[in-house]
């Protein structure tokens, strides 16, 4: 019960990047490598503060920032300075490897001796649950993926209602149809800075949740999260469907909720960790291919 | 209201001659005026529109609009004056957006959108009336996804968009081209009654001669970058689809002797 309060847990903390993905690559049809990158950047942000003492939401709220600010520089580099969208991704998250190290000032970083959201969450709820009947253990995971699964469905509710404003509307128009939003006044350039800052916010957003979820923050932990961020997105899309936008943003967040129990039953199953990047390539070929030879095999 | 003042567009690539896509035009459009621009293939009267749109930059010239000068307007700048119906009906609406949502990004045209609720109720009240004036039914279709409309019907709703707020110019690039016949008349129909209505200034570019010589108040014929033919009024109202055919195959005719005294020329000399 506990691992899989654990895996949920895990899931909904990494919904932050599949709905990160979602508004860069869904919305704005921008490949962002920055994800990668962005989301160490809010671990070690956060982790840097909290172990210099700082409050866990301010710590958090600042890694959030600093992903934001990552985010809009990789969306400068490119409506700005004319570079391609992966390209400008992969020149930032280079950038962004060595600022995490320099933030961090070594490899990794535990945070075993700080108040983390968790712990608090933990102090707060738990007993809670405790005095109810729950056992202590499970009161305190259960405590953990509540806070989580809250934090995704207001960071979700958040999104959906910022996007159907005016200003939010416009943005996905401009990430629809570029020529569109600017005949109609919009600066697309602008536009795409918002929308990446928006999503490495939510990305670093993750970072800090896992390093504080975890107990520690490692310079390598963001490796391969734009691949878990677009997987989610698929999978979920594949799963529930797309049809307007409360429903693609739920899809992206129980996509990655579905695909961190995959890989728990894979690893259960006895698959080898060194195999889980392959694994998770396997299966974001496997939610793109799958819908279209389906709906093709369904035609008469 | 449009003043093009010497405008020029020249375009060069790496070790080929310069192309002088639009060569020293000069125009006058007063408000309220509609003028269909014809042209060859190539003769520079989508460069002409991109120009005062703001896609393609002036090499020389100047280009007024309603009291500004905006040769050095950005083009999202210009959005704020000019109104812009595109060739590819993909292209001036947002697929994944709703007839509404679309409706509601050009109720922002030209001024920050705001944190206010994007379709409210005024909005797809006036929506419902304003797309079913134009084409009746249509405003029962204000929930769906606009990706699902026919080419037609998503001309009909950028026609809206660009019309929304009152443009001081509303620009139309081949916006039936990619039309099959009967919807093509359809938004002919619309486009038309939308000018007139709101006594709009309008620019006009089409491959239709039939189009060119039964709508507008001026007719303007471009050819290798300036302008052959300009006519307004009674002449222009006398003007039929044959007139205009007679043209252009003069103009073919007048290249292929160019041509022909330019390859006499380079045999002699080069």
């Amino acid at each position: 019960m506990i691992t899989l309060l654990s895996t949920w847990t895990f899931g909904l903390a990494l919904a932050l990047v599949a709905l990160g993905v979602f508004v860069s690559y869904r919305l704005f049809s921008f490949p962002d490598i920055t994800t990668d990158g962005s989301f160490t950047l809010g671990a070690v942000v956060a982790a840097g503060l909290m172990v210099a003492g700082h409050d866990p939401v301010v710590a958090t709220l600042i890694g959030m920032a600093a992903g934001a600010a990552a985010g809009a520089t990789t969306a400068v580099i490119h409506a700005f300075l004319g570079v391609e969208p992966l390209l400008s991704g992969i020149l930032v998250s280079t950038a962004l490897a060595s600022v995490n190290l320099v933030v961090l000032g070594r490899s990794n970083v535990p945070l075993g001796k700080v108040t983390t959201l968790f712990d608090a969450v933990e102090r707060t709820v738990g007993p809670m649950l405790s005095r109810a009947g729950v056992d202590r253990t499970l009161a305190g995971e259960l405590a953990r993926t509540g806070f989580v699964l809250l934090v995704v469905a207001f960071v979700a509710t958040v999104l959906y209602v910022f996007f159907r404003t005016r200003l939010g509307t416009a943005m996905r128009a401009g990430g629809d149809t570029p020529t569109m939003a600017r005949a109609l006044g919009r600066d697309t350039g602008l536009l795409t800075v918002g929308g990446l800052a928006i999503s490495n916010a939510l990305t670093a957003a993750a970072g800090s949740l896992v390093a504080q979820y975890q107990g520690f923050a490692d310079v390598q932990m963001g490796i391969g999260m734009v691949v878990w961020g677009m997987a989610s997105v698929f999978l979920g899309n594949a799963l529930v469907g797309a049809a307007g936008l409360g429903t693609a943003l739920a899809a992206a967040a129980a996509g990655s909720v579905t695909f961190r129990l995959l890989v728990a039953t894979a690893l259960r199953a006895g698959l080898h960790p060194d195999w889980l990047k392959a694994a998770t390539a396997a299966v974001v070929l496997a939610a793109l291919v799958a819908p279209r030879f389906l709906g093709s095999r369904r035609k008469p | 209201m449009l003043d093009l003042d010497n405008a020029t567009v020249q375009f060069q690539s790496p070790g080929g001659p310069v192309v002088r896509a639009v060569d020293g035009v000069s125009l006058h459009v007063p408000a309220g005026q509609f003028v269909v621009v014809i042209g060859t293939n190539g003769s520079g009267k989508s460069t002409l529109q991109g120009a005062i749109a703001g896609t393609v930059r002036l090499s020389s010239g100047h280009i007024r609009l309603a009291g500004h000068d905006i040769t050095d307007w950005s083009q999202h700048a210009r959005a704020g004056l000019i109104g812009r119906v595109f060739q590819d009906p993909r292209a001036g609406t947002a697929g994944s957006l709703t007839v509404l949502e679309n409706l509601a990004v050009a109720a922002c045209r030209g001024r920050f959108p705001g944190f206010g609720w994007a379709t409210d109720r005024r909005l797809r009240e006036e929506a419902a009336s304003r797309l079913g004036r134009i084409v009746p039914g249509l405003e029962q279709r204000l929930e769906q996804s606009i990706g699902s409309m026919s080419g037609g019907q998503r001309q009909i709703v950028t026609l809206l968009m660009a019309t929304w707020h009152r443009p001081e110019l509303l620009l139309l690039d081949e916006h039936t081209a990619a039309l099959d016949p009967a919807a093509a008349d359809r938004v002919v129909q619309a486009t038309a009654g939308l000018i007139r209505e709101g006594r709009l200034t309008a620019l006009m570019v089409t491959h239709s001669l039939a189009q060119a010589a039964s709508l507008g108040d001026r007719l303007i014929l471009v050819h290798r970058g300036r302008i052959e033919l300009d006519v307004e009024g009674p002449a222009k109202r006398r003007l039929t689809p044959d007139d205009l055919a007679d043209r252009f195959d003069a103009l073919r005719r007048a290249d292929q002797l160019d041509d022909a005294a330019a390859r006499t020329l380079a045999d002699l000399y080069v």
